[in-house]
C-alpha cells in the first residue's frame, strides 16, 4: 500500500512496472491515470492545485484501507500530484492489485470516486478568460454515494 | 490555536493561516466560525455561507457541531475538487 502527495512529475508506465513487480501470486492490477483536462473551446493554459498534505494523508490513507478490505485487494498505490501542471500532464494515477479482475476495477473506481470529493485538493484553472476555481460537482456526490 | 484557510477562503481572506486566542465560550466549530466572522468584515463576506465550508481539527475532517477543546490546528476549507 502507498500514498503518495507529490509536487513533481511521474511517468505512469514506470510506475505501473514497479507496482506489478510486486505481484506474485495476483492475477488483475488496474490502472487509471488522470490527465490535465483542456477544454478545446476554452483552452487551459495552467492548472494550479492546492493542497492540504497531512489531510490528504489521513483522508486518502482511510479510503485505501477501506478499499483493500471491501474488494479484498492484494496491493495499491494512490499518487496525487499539486503545484503547477500543463494540459495533459498526468494529474493523479490509482493501481490496485487483486486476484481477480472485478475487484481490481472494482477497487480502483472506488478510489477515484472517493478521491474526487474526499482528498483535499482544489483546483483553478487559467485560461483566456482569467484564473477561476473548479467547482465541485454533484456528480462526483453520486458517483460516490453509489458505493454506500 | 493555528486556524489554515486553503482554496477561495485562503484567497478572499487574503491569508493562509493565523493564530488565534477565542474565548471560551467558543465551543464548537461553529461557534469559531461565527466568531470569525464577527471580529473580521472579510471573513464575514467569505464564510457568509458556513454550511458549504468544511472544517479538519488536527488533520482530520470533522462536523460543525464538534468541539475544538483542545485543538491545535483548524482547518477550514470550500468543498474538494481532487482526483
Amino acid at each position: 500500500m502507498g500514498v503518495r502527495i507529490q509536487e513533481a512529475a511521474f511517468d505512469p508506465g514506470a510506475e505501473l512496472n514497479a507496482f506489478s513487480e510486486l505481484s506474485e501470486g495476483a492475477g488483475a492490477v488496474v490502472t487509471f491515470t488522470g490527465l490535465v483536462r483542456s477544454d478545446p473551446g476554452d483552452p487551459v493554459s495552467a492548472l494550479m492545485l492546492e493542497c492540504y498534505p497531512e489531510l490528504a494523508l489521513n483522508q486518502i490513507g482511510a479510503i485505501v484501507a477501506e478499499a483493500r478490505v471491501r474488494f479484498g485487494l492484494l496491493d495499491e498505490t494512490v499518487i496525487h500530484r499539486y503545484g503547477t501542471l500543463q494540459p495533459g500532464e498526468p494529474i493523479v494515477q490509482v493501481m490496485t492489485l487483486a486476484p481477480h479482475r472485478e475487484a481490481a476495477f472494482a477497487g480502483a473506481e472506488f478510489l477515484m470516486d472517493y478521491l474526487k470529493t474526499d482528498a483535499p485538493f482544489w483546483k483553478k484553472e487559467a485560461t483566456a478568460q482569467g484564473k477561476r476555481w473548479v467547482e465541485h460537482r454533484d456528480a462526483d456526490d453520486k458517483a460516490k454515494d453509489r458505493w454506500r | 490555536m493555528k486556524i489554515l484557510y486553503f482554496a477561495w477562503l485562503r484567497e478572499r481572506l487574503d491569508r493562509g493561516e493565523e493564530i488565534v486566542d477565542p474565548p471560551a465560550s467558543v465551543r464548537s466549530v461553529s461557534d469559531l466560525i461565527a466568531w470569525l466572522r464577527a471580529r473580521d468584515p472579510a471573513a464575514e463576506l467569505a464564510m457568509a455561507k458556513p454550511e458549504i465550508i468544511k472544517a479538519a481539527i488536527d488533520a482530520r475532517i470533522v462536523s460543525h457541531d464538534t468541539p475544538i477543546a483542545g485543538a491545535r490546528v483548524i482547518a477550514f476549507f470550500p468543498p474538494m475538487t481532487g482526483g
